[in-house]
């Protein structure tokens, strides 16, 4: 019984939501990410590591295409999600983004005011159809970034006036409203104390039960506590991927285990 | 014989910098490190203190000199006829002075041909007396700085004093330079409205402006100093620029920063601040020649009566040489809104338009409207073109297709007019100070709405 339960949880957690084949990332002439396969787990928490530099920032972009605003940029192999291919023509880069959302390394709330700033993705797509509805959007979303008692009594003050930590719990419940199934957070707690890290990481947490959601992080207790599955990035290439305990565990590759236990960095 | 004087003190000063110099480096036989000054530092004090005496004797004892001279020939010329004004006096001796420069003189005759013999004799020992003072002084300056040259002469120190002593003095002279202009044109102006009999309301709220017609004594009347339509012809023609400049700069802008490639950008953006390179006379006879008879023409064919010298053609030329004031501040602005942001709003999946005017925009609203307000008090002040594109009667209407004129307009038409000058200051002045408070109050929003904006993000 135990162990029937044990596989039908593996197989469904195994449902690989983000699959990317051959992926190289150039910019201008440096080759930032050098062939990089990898496959995500849908409703699973994937960790991204590596030394600064390594190209986690430049992969997880890929994702979700942030990538073609940058002129010099230039990304090539496939990557699918949901066995779709994201970089096909026809695939609007605009709408994979709301499918895919972004948290970014440093917090860059829109001057506006906080419920503003919540409401902008519901607004852009359409999510909410009067008032009452974005208005419950707006709470739920702040509550789940664990800001909501924070800032409950001045909605109308202005997002950049939050402090850094503050800031970057608004900017993850601006991209929880909306909708998104996947979520890429670059860093996100690289601003925050560690009570807020603490809450973030259960936001987390809790996001896996509806969400896919890939996270950068410097921080290897964070990754040991958050995912489930880990990839060592190192010079843009993808050293070893697997079960977040093997890695931590029992590396495979001589880099990751130096880089684990702190010997290269 | 100034120029002399000037490159006399120069070459003086720079000997004193090279002895200066040179002894810093032998008072310690070479090791310069033991100096508490660099011996350059020995040497520019020298120059400094040689060059700023030298100079400074040169103005002064020439100009004290040259003003005693004229004082002795006045009464020269007095004591020998008693009898005439002192106006007459000064004609004789500034005929004198041309005589003595061998130029022509409007009248000759002995006392003429005396007085000049004298200031021959003068300036000949004005000229070697200022220049030998000037030297001796700018020598013994720098004798005094070569002779304090030791170990530990704090040359650097007082050289660097002297430095801030002149940047202050330069940052002085602007200042004062500024307050003596706006102090004329108040005194200007309370002198113009006593010649009002104080009716200023007259001036500010009257309809009627032809100043120069009602002048009785040099008195002018109250009736007819109505300034408002010269404000509402600035007025129309000001926002019929904006209407131009606003629209086509901004999204100029906006194109040029958001969507424009590095290569397109690399071209345009300099075309476009080409534009503010045109000499404002060039639009002037552009809009007066080529955009108004185009204008009445292009009217005639659709029945419109257009006058020659319409409003509308002034301000669309007005706003066109606007439109790189616009774009290129408002490019500035639109680009400092940091990328992290348009990266937030791409992240959540909105499209470039929706990121542009939902966060790029309000967020570089204050340093547009400052750009705008700028481009405004540019518009307001601007002279050139209206002078030649825009009417010169008085005519109080809303109408872009009538003749209007504007404030710029009439205050070259009363200073290059032949009405006597201290009648037509008065009303011009007037027309400039209330012109200078208006640009005054929009470049200070302006500036505070900017710097508003700049906490926004520091
Ligand atoms: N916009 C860009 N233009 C040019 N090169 C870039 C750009 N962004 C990143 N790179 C380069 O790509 C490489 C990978 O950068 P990336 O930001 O992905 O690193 P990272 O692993 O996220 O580092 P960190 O941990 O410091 O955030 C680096 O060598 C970097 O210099
Ligand atoms: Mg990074």
């Amino acid at each position: 019984m135990m162990n029937d339960m044990r596989i039908t949880e593996r197989t469904m957690s195994n449902e690989i939501k983000i699959a990317a084949k051959g992926v190289d990332v150039f910019y201008g002439d440096t080759h930032a990410i050098k062939d990089v396969d990898v496959e995500i787990e849908n409703k699973a928490v994937t960790a991204f590591i590596g030394p600064s530099g390594c190209g986690k920032s430049t992969f997880l972009r890929c994702i979700n295409r942030m990538n073609d605003t940058i002129d010099v940029c230039r990304v090539s192999g496939d990557i699918h999600l949901e066995g779709e291919d994201i970089y096909a023509k026809d695939v609007d880069p605009v709408q994979l983004r709301a499918r895919v959302g972004m948290v970014f390394q440093k917090p860059n709330p829109f001057p506006k005011s906080i419920y503003d700033n919540v409401a902008y993705g519901p607004k852009i797509h359409g999510l909410a159809r009067n008032k009452a509805e974005l208005d419950e959007i707006v709470e739920k979303s702040l509550r789940r970034a664990a800001i909501w008692d924070e800032v409950k009594d001045r909605l109308d003050a202005p997002g950049t006036g939050l402090s850094g930590g503050q800031q970057q719990r608004l900017c993850i419940g601006r991209a929880i409203a909306t909708a998104p199934e996947v979520l890429l957070m670059d860093e996100p707690c690289s601003a925050l104390d560690p009570i807020a890290t603490a809450q973030v990481e259960e936001l987390i947490d809790e996001l896996r039960a509806s969400y896919t959601v890939v996270i950068v992080t410097h921080s290897m207790q964070q990754a040991a506590r958050v995912s489930q599955k880990t990839a060592f990035f190192h010079l843009g290439n993808l050293v070893e991927y697997g079960n977040t305990d093997m890695i931590f565990t029992n590396p495979s590759d001589s880099r990751t285990e130096s880089y684990i236990t702190g010997r290269i960095g | 014989m100034l120029f002399l004087g000037f490159f006399a003190i120069l070459a003086l000063a720079s000997a004193a910098y090279v002895l200066a110099r040179n002894r810093a480096s032998a008072v310690v036989g070479g090791e310069v490190s033991r100096l508490h000054s660099r011996p350059n530092y020995h040497g520019f004090l020298a120059f400094l203190v040689a060059a700023i005496i030298g100079w400074a004797l040169l103005f002064v004892v020439g100009g004290v000199w040259g003003i005693l001279i004229e004082r002795a020939m006045m009464a020269d010329i007095m004591a020998a006829l008693p009898e005439v004004s002192p106006i007459e006096a000064e004609l004789i001796l500034s005929d004198a002075h041309a005589i003595a420069d061998s130029g022509i003189a409007s009248k000759s005759g002995p006392l003429r041909d005396e007085i000049a013999a004298k200031l021959t004799s003068h300036s000949a020992l004005h000229d070697y007396g200022t220049l030998l003072l000037a030297a001796l002084g700018a020598a013994l300056a720098g004798f005094w700085a070569y002779s304090n040259v030791s170990e530990g002469w704090r040359a650097r120190n007082r050289s660097e004093n002297i430095v801030r002593r002149i940047l202050a003095f330069m940052t002085i002279i602007a200042i004062l330079t500024t307050v003596g202009i706006v102090l004329s044109l108040i005194f200007e102006t309370l002198n113009f409205f006593r010649n009002i009999d104080w009716q200023v309301h007259k001036y500010l709220f009257g309809t009627n402006w032809s100043p120069l017609s009602g002048v009785q004594a040099g008195k002018l009347d109250p009736d007819k100093v109505g300034a408002i339509p010269l404000f509402a012809g600035t007025l129309l023609i000001t926002v019929i620029a904006m209407l131009v400049a606003v629209p086509i700069g901004l999204f100029a802008a906006i194109y040029l920063s958001d969507f424009a490639g590095p290569r397109v950008r690399a071209w345009a953006k300099p075309m476009l601040e080409l534009l503010a390179g045109i000499p404002t006379v060039v639009y002037g006879f552009f809009a007066a020649i080529t955009l108004a008879p185009f204008l009445r023409n292009t009217g005639e064919s659709v029945g419109l009566s257009i006058a020659s010298e319409s409003a509308l053609a002034a301000g669309i030329v007005m706003g066109i040489m606007i439109i790189p004031f616009i774009s290129s501040l408002s490019d500035d602005v639109i680009n400092a809104v940091p990328q992290s942001l348009r990266d937030g709003s791409y992240g959540l999946g909105a499209t470039k338009a929706e990121t542009i005017r939902q966060v790029v925009l309000p967020a570089a609203l204050p340093g547009i409207v400052s750009a705008v307000l700028l481009g405004i008090s540019r518009a307001v002040g601007e002279t050139m073109i209206v002078v030649m594109a825009a009417g010169q009667g008085a005519n109080l209407t809303a109408n872009p297709l009538e003749a209007v004129t504007t404030v710029t307009v009439q205050i070259v038409m009363l200073i290059t007019g032949d009405t006597e000058a201290s009648t037509a200051a008065g009303p011009a002045f007037t027309l400039g100070f209330t012109l200078f408070c208006v640009t005054l109050l929009m470049n200070v929003a302006a500036q505070r709405i900017v710097r508003k904006y700049r906490e926004l993000y520091d």
